[in-house]
């Protein structure tokens, strides 16, 4: 049986398009279909759900000591109302997931995608064992959304009297927007300014409708899964099951950045020995020379000879290029590199380019 | 669904591209109902002037942001002329999708290929059931 967010028929009723989606039902699209979405968001603002993320609450006086053990990120340099993306991975230094963390006052936010959630959730829970700590599980009380845009503060903005533009990138605070009780992050998963919006259950179908009726003279416009997905993939932002998996180092993704090495954490020595030996594929942009499509599981060739797959690939609706990411073995990652992409049993010509494909905009 | 619109000049076959007769050559696209099952169209791969296409068989490919779709060719017969408009401007497919026309054939079994194809309202009646 799959799986509804509160806002289902709220979609249904704006003519989304239904799809399954990680045991979720969500609108891939509206009626203004994904490339208008997603260039209103490069333009404007997008309104997501995307309550079909799972929201983990942390907490206890050992929290923090097993949140350190558990990720890859030093969290001893965040402040409270800080946000940063993180990983979790197994000892042989493969990943659990990709995660999202928020210092709240006395506990953490831990944000899972949802086709992880509950391995995510079973994992967290054994790590447990020994520390003074709690796993609550908030998914079903807060609802998600996504907020993303260049007009995004200025329609929140019209909805609270919190000063907005003081709240940084990779931040978070908890007040009052809409008459509603919002924790609100300047974060998100498309490469422009803007708000993930953790909302009451209860209170998020009002607060869906009032924010696209606040936004409406701004341009903002309801995206689907298919303008997430785009808008994602252009800021080179990895999608676990596609640039991440079980089978995957986060070096190999190219999420070294993440790593605190100087700290312990699950998997540090596996990755350390990948890191002082160079892995041995990387996750690597790739632009279509030959005109062509490049999707997911299409194979990458050199002379012939398949050397890596595609892991997402698409047109981009922003660039208007055709563009993919790829793990290649290291010796065909350098900028510049041919290579082909096998699109329908035919070789068509690519080149390895810089990732990101589109650079984020943040405050 | 959406409503999707019919165009009464032509005929349709099951995948859903449309045929029509234009003195002794069949036009072939995609239909409206095809596209919007599609979602956005972004790149169309056309068969070359002088291929040979069969009834039933792949002649071109649609891709669109979900996935890479077949377009068969509803007559067999030559490819006498491309629509390379497509190339740079695949959303006309969206947009007038009884307009954007991807081949042209020289048909070389016209009759009983037509007669394998749906009228407007058969065609209808299938989507209908499809749903």
């Amino acid at each position: 049986m799959l799986q509804r967010t509160p806002l289902y028929e709220t979609h249904v009723a704006m003519g989304g398009r239904m799809v399954e989606f990680a045991g979720y039902e969500l609108p891939v699209q509206y009626p203004t279909g994904p490339t208008a979405e997603h260039h209103a968001v490069r333009t404007a603002a997008g309104l997501f759900d995307i309550d079909h993320m799972g929201q983990f609450e942390l907490a206890g006086p050992d929290a923090d000591a097993c949140l350190q053990q558990l990720q890859v990120w030093d969290i001893r340099q965040m402040q409270l109302g800080d946000a940063h993306y993180s990983v979790l991975c197994y000892d042989d230094g493969t990943v659990v997931d990709d995660i999202f963390l928020y210092k709240l006052g006395g506990r953490w936010l831990v944000i899972v995608n949802a086709a992880n959630r509950a391995k995510d959730w079973a994992w967290i829970e054994h790590h447990l064992h020994g520390y003074d700590a709690a796993l609550i599980d908030r998914s079903d009380e807060l609802a998600m959304l996504a907020l993303q845009g260049p007009q995004a503060e200025q329609i929140l903005q019209k909805l609270t009297d919190y000063p907005l533009h003081t709240v940084a990138t990779r931040t978070a605070i908890e007040t009052d927007i809409g008459g509603q009780y919002v924790i609100a992050g300047r974060t998100g998963y498309t490469g422009e300014d803007g708000f993930e919006l953790y909302v009451p259950t209860e209170g998020v179908v009002d607060f869906w409708k009032l924010l696209l009726t606040t936004g409406q003279a701004d341009g903002l416009l309801a995206c689907g899964l298919a303008a997430r997905d785009s808008l994602r993939f252009e800021a080179c932002m990895p999608l676990y099951g596609h640039e991440l998996g079980p089978t995957i180092n986060p070096l190999e993704a190219r999420l070294g950045w993440t790593m605190s090495w100087e700290k312990s954490f699950i998997g540090r020595e596996a990755l350390l020995k990948v890191k002082l030996e160079k892995p041995a594929r990387v996750l690597v942009g790739l632009e279509m020379v030959e005109k062509a499509v490049p999707r997911e599981h299409y194979d990458v060739a050199v002379n012939g000879k398949i050397v890596g797959y595609v892991t997402s690939g698409m047109k981009s609706p922003t660039l208007d290029k055709f563009l993919a990411m790829a793990y290649v073995p290291a010796e065909y990652s350098a900028l510049g590199t041919k290579l082909d992409v096998i699109v329908r049993g035919q070789p068509k010509a690519a080149v390895v380019v810089k990732r990101p494909f589109y650079k984020p905009k943040y405050k | 669904m959406a409503s999707y619109k019919l165009d009464q000049s032509v005929k349709y076959a099951k995948s859903h591209e449309w045929a029509r007769v234009d003195d002794d050559i069949v036009v072939v696209g995609v239909s409206d109902y095809a596209q919007d099952a599609l979602s956005d169209v972004v790149y169309v791969d056309l068969p070359e002037v002088g291929d040979t296409v069969t009834a039933g068989k792949q002649a071109a490919t649609v891709e669109s942001v979900k996935a890479a779709e077949d377009v068969l060719a509803p007559v067999s017969g030559e490819v006498v002329e491309v629509n390379s408009a497509l190339e740079d401007t695949p959303e006309i497919v969206n947009e007038r999708p009884y307009d954007a026309w991807f081949f042209k054939v020289k048909p070389s079994n016209l009759e009983a290929d037509l007669a394998a194809l749906m009228t407007p309202a058969e065609y209808d009646k299938f989507v209908e059931e499809l749903e």
